[in-house]
């Protein structure tokens, strides 16, 4: 659905580049995770993505169009919730009759469930101002998932949300998904979301570290208790012994460990590459 | 939904399934719920509840009907059962006859414990 085509930027000339000749493929039916170290590059990447931003070369393609000239077509088929916002002094209600013309695939039905979802059933009469900035984030989600986008694109979605709106943020997501749609989810928290992915792509430096399948990565990775004979790309220190990321042997399958994927891709990216990128 | 460190999350959810069906909830023939219900509702990726289903097909704990979706294959229950012996024998119980070895309880100890356990 996205193409990013060797893209530069850079906010200021004698900083050097943010990104640099970045190239990356995004697929519609997936649930991607955005991860990188602050600084890295993200939230670029998602104004980039969504043309708030113009590199300075390259291209940055939705089906074919270029996202840069913010075409109907293209902007009414894509939704981005930013880490922060302000929401206009109006009822919910109003907000929502004002805004969803622009999204033809919007459904009230949708709206009504999201916010049942996030216990906030039955808030259309009230007023935005007055909300916390957790419940703030809640309503704008629960419009941003009902605009039924085929891109959504989320930048840090579980900051600010109490304990149990996080559990509530998963089931939107899996939920809200479908075949023909894709979301993006670049967050630091990935606790919260590690479940919920098909697909996790790491970035650091301007370079794609990694850009694979949960699936793939269980195929190719463990994460577990070090054992003789491993050749681990990442090794944490516990009091019980080493724990790792090995090279996953004899069809192994354990449950993929983001906070230790992410920690190997930094340290070891070389290691990293060539496991993912040999036959098997 | 919470997952254990220790094993593949589409592992975790067939062996709640399995649970399920042990326990009488899912019955045989009964319907299992669709793939994006059940992502749905323990906030997992549906490709990871697809893989769940797939290996439960392939260990004939489930089947499908084209265009209706899973169902419990009536020997559910015994696959199940049997594959967790195996399991049991292969795995844990090992570990196990290790810690009753490293404390020193002999096989005349091991099956006082366990005729009592049955006893109760």
């Amino acid at each position: 659905m996205f193409t990013i085509d060797q893209i530069s930027f850079s906010y200021n000339k004698r900083n050097g580049d943010l990104l640099h000749d970045f190239s990356l493929e995004l697929k519609a039916g997936n649930v991607y995770g955005l991860l990188g170290k602050n600084g890295a590059g993200k939230s670029t990447l998602i104004y980039l993505l969504t043309g708030l931003l113009t590199p300075a070369s390259g291209v940055v393609l939705m089906d074919g169009e270029n996202v840069r000239r913010r075409l109907p077509q293209t902007m009414s088929d894509l939704f981005l919730i930013p880490e922060e916002f302000e929401l206009p002094r109006l009822t919910l209600k109003k907000y929502v009759s004002l805004n969803a013309p622009f999204y033809p695939r919007f459904s009230m039905q949708d709206m009504e469930r999201y916010l049942d979802i996030f216990e906030m059933g039955g808030m259309m009469d009230v007023k935005l101002h007055s909300l916390s900035m957790g419940q703030k984030k809640k309503v704008f989600m629960a419009f941003a998932f009902a605009t039924n986008t085929r891109a959504l694109i989320m930048d840090e979605p579980t900051n600010g949300l109490d304990i149990p709106s996080k559990s509530q943020f998963r089931k939107l997501v899996t939920s809200g998904m479908t075949d023909d749609k894709l979301m993006l989810i670049s967050t630091h928290q990935v606790r919260d979301i590690s479940d919920i992915l098909d697909h996790v792509v790491i970035i650091d430096q301007s370079r794609v570290l990694l850009n694979a399948g949960i699936a793939e990565v269980m195929n190719r990775v463990a994460f577990r208790p070090l054992r003789e004979g491993d050749e681990p790309i990442f090794v944490l220190q516990s009091p019980f012994g080493p724990l790792g990321a090995v090279p996953a042997r004899d069809g192994e399958e354990t449950k993929v460990d983001l906070e230790m994927l992410f920690n190997a891709a930094l340290q070891n990216p070389e290691a990293i590459n060539q496991l993912f990128t040999t036959q098997k | 939904m919470n997952f254990k460190d220790n094993k593949a999350i589409y592992l975790q959810i067939a062996d709640r399934i399995g649970d399920q069906i042990l326990a009488g909830h899912l019955t045989p023939d009964g319907k299992v719920p669709s793939v994006r219900e059940l992502a749905a509702e323990i906030e997992v990726n549906a490709n990871t509840v697809a893989r769940t289903y797939d290996h439960l097909q392939q260990n004939g704990v489930i089947y499908t009907k084209r265009g209706l979706g899973y169902f419990v294959s009536p020997d559910a229950q015994d696959k199940i059962v049997a594959a967790r012996r195996d399991q049991l024998i292969k795995g844990e119980m090992d570990y196990f006859l290790g810690q009753l070895k490293a404390v020193g309880i002999t096989p005349a100890e091991l099956q006082q414990i366990y005729s009592d356990f049955l006893g109760k």
